[in-house]
């Protein structure tokens, strides 16, 4: 009964951000289009399921994955843990928190693989491109990108440097790339930034930042802690750019070996 | 499938390095089940109703021929799917609590809500805002990679006169916006567009939309922060 409960509140909760889309879809189709929406039964189903399935993931997730997530989090970042003391610590040594560095890089990795929005883009993306980009390798390309971009991002939270050198190092390094990668990808990979950091990635990774700075000793929560999305949406660019650019340069140097045989 | 690095990771850790049983095994199960069950509805769903309504729109829009009409829709579809978002209002809610407990702004209750509510308004505004750039683009054609490139610089130019304490608060807002319905959406009108449109690829045109969609509101709220703090 409990579980009911709780489920209904989420479905509801689903169905309203679902609203404005439903609404904006219909007033264009009938009051500035006028035309009948096509296959109208088969859309609502699919609607339908979009609502049940989002809900049934939410659900899921504050039941299974959220707990576990903060716990963890709060665990790798305990003192006793770290030092094996329970002493007020004065200086930060960066280099006891490597199971923190190595818990954030896997649990990027993990939830990013997850993440429904960009499952979503990589379908289109494989559909597009008819077939050239996978579904799968584009899914692990990001999934990196976001284990080392957050990986990163809790080393800044140790250490406490300031953001923006990271993020203004990380730009040069995506301008650099785009002058040099192949055109056809730029696009999709600047859209993979935005989409690795939804419903699955935010909540966990947010709760592993403010937990960390919370007990790091000299770090303050509101300036250190957050910062490890903004960390999220930029690697995953460079990954799938350098991808392409791996991918480019192995096709040229196949085709030079090839006709270098002859 | 796509849960099993998650499992993987959870049990490395807590068998290998924390070392302590998991509490309440059976919830956690039951979860995961529930997870995997609504991923599957969601591709379906996806295929079923969201990617063809987000196509035929953007077709039928385009055939139609006015940019007004196509201009206001992206707009529309970036700001009312934000406005809501629920990350977006825990974040700015998060924000005007730091910002009160660091005296930049009054800590009464109204003036955090106020503070609250234009954080929200400001990165709705700049979303719509860009995914009617982002239509203007592929419209037009212009290469996405100069645009990205200003942002980029404006950003950075914004980062140094912006007040240090919003900086984090803004670089994640380009994140969060973006929810799970959305971008589905949005991805489906930018692909619908350029595959209408003479002269336009799919695949170079039709993705980017979702960039700009990040980009801008971390621009935005740096300068609400600018005009709020002083």
């Amino acid at each position: 009964m409990e579980f009911i409960k709780e489920f209904s509140i989420i479905l509801l909760a689903t169905c309203r951000d679902v609203l404005p889309i439903v609404l904006l879809i219909t007033v264009f189709q009938l009051v500035v289009l006028r035309q009948k929406i096509p296959n109208l039964p088969r859309l609502i189903v699919g609607g339908v399921y979009v609502i049940l399935g989002l809900a049934l993931f939410l659900a899921g997730l504050e039941k299974a994955l959220f707990p576990l997530g903060k716990i963890m989090a709060a665990q790798l970042s305990d003192p006793v843990f770290l030092y094996g003391t329970n002493e007020a610590i004065t200086h930060v040594d960066w280099t006891a928190y490597g199971w923190v560095y190595l818990f954030a890089a896997m649990i990027g990795f993990a939830t990013t693989i997850a993440e429904p929005s960009l499952i979503a883009v990589a379908y289109k993306a494989n559909e597009v491109s008819a077939g050239t980009i996978s579904t799968w390798g584009l899914r692990i390309t990001v999934a990196i990108g976001v284990a080392f971009g957050i990986s990163l991002g809790t080393y800044r939270i140790v250490t406490g440097t300031p953001l923006y050198l990271y993020i203004l190092v990380g730009y040069v390094v995506v301008i650099i790339q785009t002058i040099f990668a192949p055109k056809t990808i730029v696009a999709l990979a600047y859209d993979s930034g935005g989409v690795t950091t939804s419903t699955v990635t935010v909540p966990l990774v947010a709760a592993l930042g403010l937990g960390l700075a919370s007990t790091v000793p000299g770090r303050n929560p509101a300036l250190d802690g957050f910062g490890l999305i903004a960390f999220a949406s930029l690697f995953p660019i460079i990954a799938v750019l350098g991808y392409a650019q791996l991918m480019e340069w192995k096709t040229k140097h196949t085709i030079n070996a090839n006709t270098g045989e002859r | 499938m796509d849960l099993l690095p998650i499992v993987l990771v959870i049990a490395f850790f807590q068998t290998v390095v924390i070392r302590q049983p998991l509490p309440q095994m059976g919830e956690v199960l039951f979860g995961t089940l529930l997870i995997v069950l609504g991923l599957s509805l969601f591709i379906q769903g996806l295929e079923m109703g969201l990617f063809p309504i987000g196509e035929a729109m953007a077709q039928a829009l385009a055939r139609k021929g006015s940019l007004f009409w196509l201009l206001s829709f992206a707009f529309a579809l970036g700001f009312s799917t934000t406005v809501a978002e629920p990350a977006l209002i825990a974040v700015a809610a998060k924000a005007a609590e730091i910002a009160g407990d660091g005296g930049l702004i009054d800590s009464s209750p109204e003036s955090l809500q106020q503070y609250a509510f234009g954080l929200r308004m400001s990165v709705a505004f700049s979303v719509g805002l860009a995914i009617l750039i982002g239509v203007m683009r592929i419209l037009r054609g212009w290469p996405i990679h100069y645009l990205i490139i200003g942002g980029y610089v404006l950003v950075m130019l914004m980062t140094i006169i912006a007040p240090k304490e919003i900086i984090g608060i803004a670089y994640d807002a380009g994140g969060v916006t973006t929810s799970t319905i959305t971008v589905p959406l949005v991805a489906a009108l930018g692909v619908g567009l350029a595959s209408t449109i003479r002269g336009r690829s799919p695949l170079t045109d039709g993705f980017g939309l979702i960039a700009f969609a990040s980009l801008l509101p971390m621009i935005f709220v740096m300068g609400y922060g600018l005009l709020i703090f002083k």
